[in-house]
């Protein structure tokens, strides 16, 4: 029974994950090392690459700051009324529940062209869709509560005593944060940040809808991915896959060095 | 004072925020998708296409989530009990799919199912079709939505209690019949928990889907997909009507979730 059970489980590993995720190695050598390289080194791959890095960039230094902040107003702000904490809360993770496409269909609804604020934008010189600071925006909405939902629970586990006392110290709030606050969540934050970087590197929908992936100016690594296997360009698309999907395979390694750390903190105190 | 009026002003930046980024765009979905009154979206849900592509979608979903479910708590079970070796590795693989980027699980299944590869090969020669159709659809639903029961049930397999175990063995019942009568019953709601952020998973998918799906309007074109055409065709108050009904199955997928997570804590 039990050495059925574990058969059973590594067959389903192997099915679901291992041989989808050797088909794509397969696919990107498949007519050699130089193809490999060479679908790398397109200009039009290095263009989407600096695109996705840099939107990662802004993404996550926003999701950073107000993620900490949003987290300690839910978890620590003296909530008047009852009702608004829940209200909060479902707000925060309504983005989960909406498809990416529907993410990038809000945002052309608010900043398109034809609408009251794209024209207001468009007047004062920004441009929002099919340009970069609408394709942060859909990134934004994906990944906000990936921070949120990874600092509110170690802060409500925290307590506030020991930051009373620092305050009763005679600590301000700054030097509070930094010297009792941050070293508890710190963990948490870091999780929360790999988190982001992941999601907002392998967002695809929210993005192709904003960006209109346009080449060698909106195009996304994902979109340039998606553009490439839509092309039949088989080994190109594989290729930039790959180097993705390799990215996840390090993301994933560095998260799971994280949870120790993280539990290891949990422990100590 | 100065503090108090400080964590106001900075308690006004933060909800605005939230405000502007989530509030505002789910509204405007709404507002688009109504914005002629309750005939015209009920007409552009009611096309065919549309309509086809909502059932199509709702359809999977629930096969994809009904095999997650169980396959689910299989591998839960079987990893947090049996220690073997590569336990630890398959253990951190079960995020794979959540870590990877959609478009790019989309073209895996893509080169696995296609005749260029050996699989799909060897598939194609036995007269199986795993590409462009409603299976296709169904294999990417379930790699996307890999890691929810898993992740949700694993916990709850680690807390369980072991004596309520141990009483119905020396009581004489069988492993099976502990399984489904002991074990099964206390870890029911984070089933149905991790099962309804899949389903809503499976549900809004699009990167992975696009690619393998085929997208014959009718036939293999899911909702989100459906969407994204009518994006593309400047139809936003198509679009929105058909997005409408998604978020709303979702949210109340999710308000479930809530419910019986909270139902596991007042139990505890």
């Amino acid at each position: 029974m039990k050495k059925l059970s574990i058969a059973g489980t590594v067959l389903i590993f192997v099915l679901i994950l291992i041989l989808p995720f050797s088909s794509i190695v397969f696919s990107a050598f498949q007519s050699g090392i130089d193809p490999f390289f060479e679908a790398i080194k397109r200009p039009e791959t290095i263009h989407a690459l600096s695109v996705s890095l840099i939107i990662v960039i802004i993404v996550v230094f926003l999701n950073g700051i107000i993620g900490i902040l949003l987290s300690m107003e839910i978890v620590r702000g003296g909530w008047r009324s009852k009702w608004l904490r829940p209200l909060i809360n479902i707000i925060v993770d309504l983005p989960f529940s909406v498809s990416p496409v529907i993410g990038g269909l809000m945002i052309i609804l608010l900043f398109g062209p034809n609408t009251l604020m794209g024209l207001f934008f468009e007047n004062a010189g920004v441009k929002i869709v099919f340009a970069l600071p609408g394709m942060v925006m859909a990134t934004v909405f994906v990944t906000f509560p990936l921070m949120i939902r990874e600092i509110v629970p170690v802060l409500a586990k925290l307590g506030i005593t020991s930051e009373e006392a620092s305050v009763t110290l005679g600590a301000g709030p700054l030097y509070t944060f930094f010297q009792v606050t941050w070293p508890s969540i710190r963990w948490a934050v870091y999780y929360g940040l790999v988190l982001s970087i992941a999601r907002s590197v392998g967002e695809f929908g929210a993005v192709l809808v904003v960006s209109g992936n346009i080449i060698n100016q909106t195009q996304t690594a994902t979109t340039l991915v998606y553009q490439d296997s839509i092309d039949n360009n088989i080994v190109a698309a594989n290729s930039v896959a790959l180097l993705l999907g390799l990215f996840s395979v390090t993301v994933l390694l560095i998260l799971e060095w994280m949870k120790k750390r993280k539990e290891d903190r949990y422990h100590a105190h | 004072m100065k503090i108090i009026s400080f964590r106001k002003a900075m308690r006004s930046v933060l909800f605005s925020y939230l405000l502007i980024l989530v509030v505002l765009p789910i509204s405007a979905v709404y507002v688009r998708g109504f914005s002629l009154g309750w005939e015209p979206f009920w007409k552009e849900v009611s096309g065919v296409i549309a309509w086809k592509a909502i059932l199509l979608t709702l359809k999977l979903s629930i096969l994809a989530t009904f095999i997650q479910a169980v396959i689910g708590t299989f591998i839960a079970f079987v990893l947090v009990r049996y220690r073997f070796l590569g336990n630890r590795l398959l253990n951190s693989m079960v995020d794979l799919p959540f870590s990877l980027p959609t478009a790019v699980s989309g073209l895996m299944l893509l080169s696995l199912l296609g005749p260029q590869s050996p699989i799909g090969n060897w598939l194609g020669s036995i007269g199986i079709n795993l590409l462009y159709n409603q299976a296709a659809i169904m294999i990417g639903m379930v790699f996307i939505t890999f890691p929810f029961v898993i992740r949700t049930v694993q916990p709850m397999f680690e807390q369980l209690d072991p004596f309520e175990e141990q009483a119905s063995y020396t009581l004489g019942a069988g492993k099976v019949f502990t399984f489904f009568n002991i074990l099964l019953p206390s870890v029911f709601p984070s089933i149905i928990a991790g099962s309804m952020l899949a389903f809503s998973r499976a549900l809004s998918e699009f990167g992975a889907i696009s690619l393998i799906s085929g997208n014959l309007p009718g036939k293999t074109q899911v909702a989100s997909v459906f969407i994204y055409g009518e994006i593309q065709n400047y139809n936003t108050q198509g679009a929105a009507a058909v997005s409408i009904i998604l978020i709303t199955i979702s949210l109340f997928a999710l308000c479930l979730v809530n419910f019986f997570q909270k139902r596991r804590r007042t139990k505890i």
